[in-house]
């Protein structure tokens, strides 16, 4: 599991990559009350916004932490916002994407560098 | 995560630091309430807000709280707000001295009766809104934390040397909002069960001497208290300690007031809104008004008193996003979903948890602001439906 500045977490799954957001970020929003994913197939660059989430206190958004195609997105977030409190970093996964480029990984955080860039 | 541009009705300092950013540079120093231990001990996050250090949520969050509020009961910690007495007179001198500066009928508001007023100025416009409460031989005010010092200063200005305008700095300021808010209340004080909306009084809550009102910001019956400050703790301790009670945030306070389509100022109504243009009409009784006993007076009356009668060319409604997404403060209203002008914009919008979608107020020209009208709120670039809607979203639970 790699980890953005922006409290992404990126798990790899074969050739795909999942995002989601960790529970920090989570935590730091609040109750999540809307959910805007990408359509399937959209070819997304590093740093895009491709996600919309708001909560019950502020909007954000999710950046693309990679240049590639989204190929999945998981859509029982749009009717259950509320997931993404419940279980950030398993269930309410946002999105897998078929990276074109993988040579950001490199630069993405671990686990201890996440915790200790969050100050936990 | 890009924590882009936030709003939940609040001030830009309360903003950025409910995502974590930290302390902006230059920050002045925060004042604290006489509750801030006990925030900090219930795990409440605290955040600026109006020159104050007050929590925006607790552990169980702002939907929780929201829900708990509605359905038993919350204490909010108001202590930010203004308190002031004004005395030095009769209740007849002081009652008239206050008819300059707002127009509401003050003079035949019965003893220990409380009503909501605004602070008009010259064009019209609306310097702060207000409850105002005839304790007998003095006036009793409160009023916005972010305007309080200009308030004070603005009927020291009016109202001194004939009268004294105090401001009361030595009291915190709760609310306990909700059903349950009688029955928690009256637990301490019997007295309390026998309060209407909008009464006031003097009970002794827990061997405290507080000064009550049976009112509040939530749409729900409740009441505010205030209290001497080194007892505030305690009585504070004491009704959370009775289990239909829980601690509530700024957060939920903001949703609970928007679902009630309440104004916050600042936001839906400031300098550059007319009573009229603000949907306040009923706030300005007919004693007041062309025709009446004591018609006019106040600052700005040129302006007010002929909208009152011909209306004015603008209006806050409510309004109803059709989809999910909330539209929140500055999200700009048009009449088609391609093309034209904004027709309006949106000042206070978020998610309303009672309600289970999302709600805003904002202002329409008068002609497209009737219940029912679909508009379009242009929100990441696309024009998204919104209804027209009456207010309240949730309607008032108050003791009449």
């Amino acid at each position: 599991m790699k980890y953005t500045e922006e409290h992404e977490w990126l798990m790899e799954e074969g050739e795909l990559i999942v995002v989601g957001i960790t529970e920090y970020a989570a935590e730091q929003l609040g109750d999540v009350v809307f959910v805007e994913l990408p359509e399937e197939g959209t070819e997304v660059s590093k740093d895009d916004e491709v996600v919309v989430i708001e909560s019950v206190k502020a909007a954000s958004d999710i950046l693309s932490p990679l240049d590639g195609e989204i190929v999945e997105v998981n859509s029982a977030l749009t009717d259950n916002p509320g997931k993404v409190n419940e279980d950030p970093m398993g269930d309410a996964w946002f999105f897998k994407i078929k990276p074109s480029d993988l040579s950001p990984m490199e630069d993405y955080m671990d686990e201890a560098a996440y915790k200790d860039f969050i100050g936990d | 995560m890009g924590m882009g541009p936030v709003d939940i009705g609040m001030p830009d300092d309360f903003l950025e630091n409910q995502v974590g950013l930290g302390f902006g540079s230059g920050m002045t120093e925060l004042l604290s309430t006489p509750l801030h231990a006990l925030h900090v001990e219930l795990g409440g996050k605290m955040v600026p807000f109006a020159g104050y250090e007050l929590p925006v949520q607790y552990k169980t969050g702002i939907m929780a709280e929201h829900q708990h509020t509605r359905d038993k009961a919350g204490l909010f910690d108001v202590s930010h707000m203004g308190q002031v007495i004004v005395s030095g007179g009769s209740w007849e001198a002081v009652a008239t001295a206050f008819e300059t500066l707002v127009p509401m009928n003050v003079l035949d508001l019965g003893e220990n009766r409380q009503r909501y007023g605004l602070f008009t100025d010259t064009a019209g416009g609306i310097l702060d809104d207000l409850m105002f409460a005839n304790r007998g031989d003095h006036l009793f005010v409160v009023v916005n934390a972010a305007c309080k010092a200009q308030d004070i200063a603005h009927m020291k200005s009016v109202l001194e040397p004939e009268l004294s305008v105090t401001p009361v700095t030595d009291r915190a300021l709760l609310a306990l909002q909700g059903p349950a808010a009688e029955k928690v209340l009256s637990g301490l004080a019997p007295e309390a069960a026998g309060m209407r909306f909008m009464d006031v009084a003097t009970l002794s809550l827990d061997g405290v001497e507080c000064w009550v009102s049976r009112s509040g910001y939530t749409g729900e019956d409740g009441y505010e208290l205030s209290v001497p400050a080194e007892q505030a703790e305690a009585l504070a301790r004491t009704l959370l300690a009775h289990e239909d009670v829980l601690p509530i945030g700024l957060g939920a306070r903001d949703s609970l007031r928007l679902e009630a389509g309440l104004c916050l100022y600042g936001h839906d109504i400031d300098t550059t809104t007319t009573p009229t243009e603000a949907a306040l009409n009923w706030a300005i009784q007919k004693a007041r008004r062309t025709g009446g006993e004591r018609a006019g007076g106040f600052p700005g009356a040129d302006v007010i008193l002929p909208q009152l009668v011909e209306g004015a060319a603008r209006k806050r409604v409510g309004l109803r996003p059709e989809g999910r997404a909330p539209m929140r403060e500055g999200v700009e209203i048009f009449a088609a979903e391609g093309g034209g002008e904004a027709i309006g914009k949106i000042t206070s919008g978020g998610f309303g948890p009672t309600v289970g979608g999302p709600v805003a107020m904002g202002y329409l020209p008068v002609d497209q602001s009737a219940t029912g009208t679909t508009v379009y709120g242009e929100l990441r670039g696309k024009r998204l439906p919104l209804v027209v809607t009456a207010l309240p979203f949730v309607a008032a639970n108050f003791k009449r």
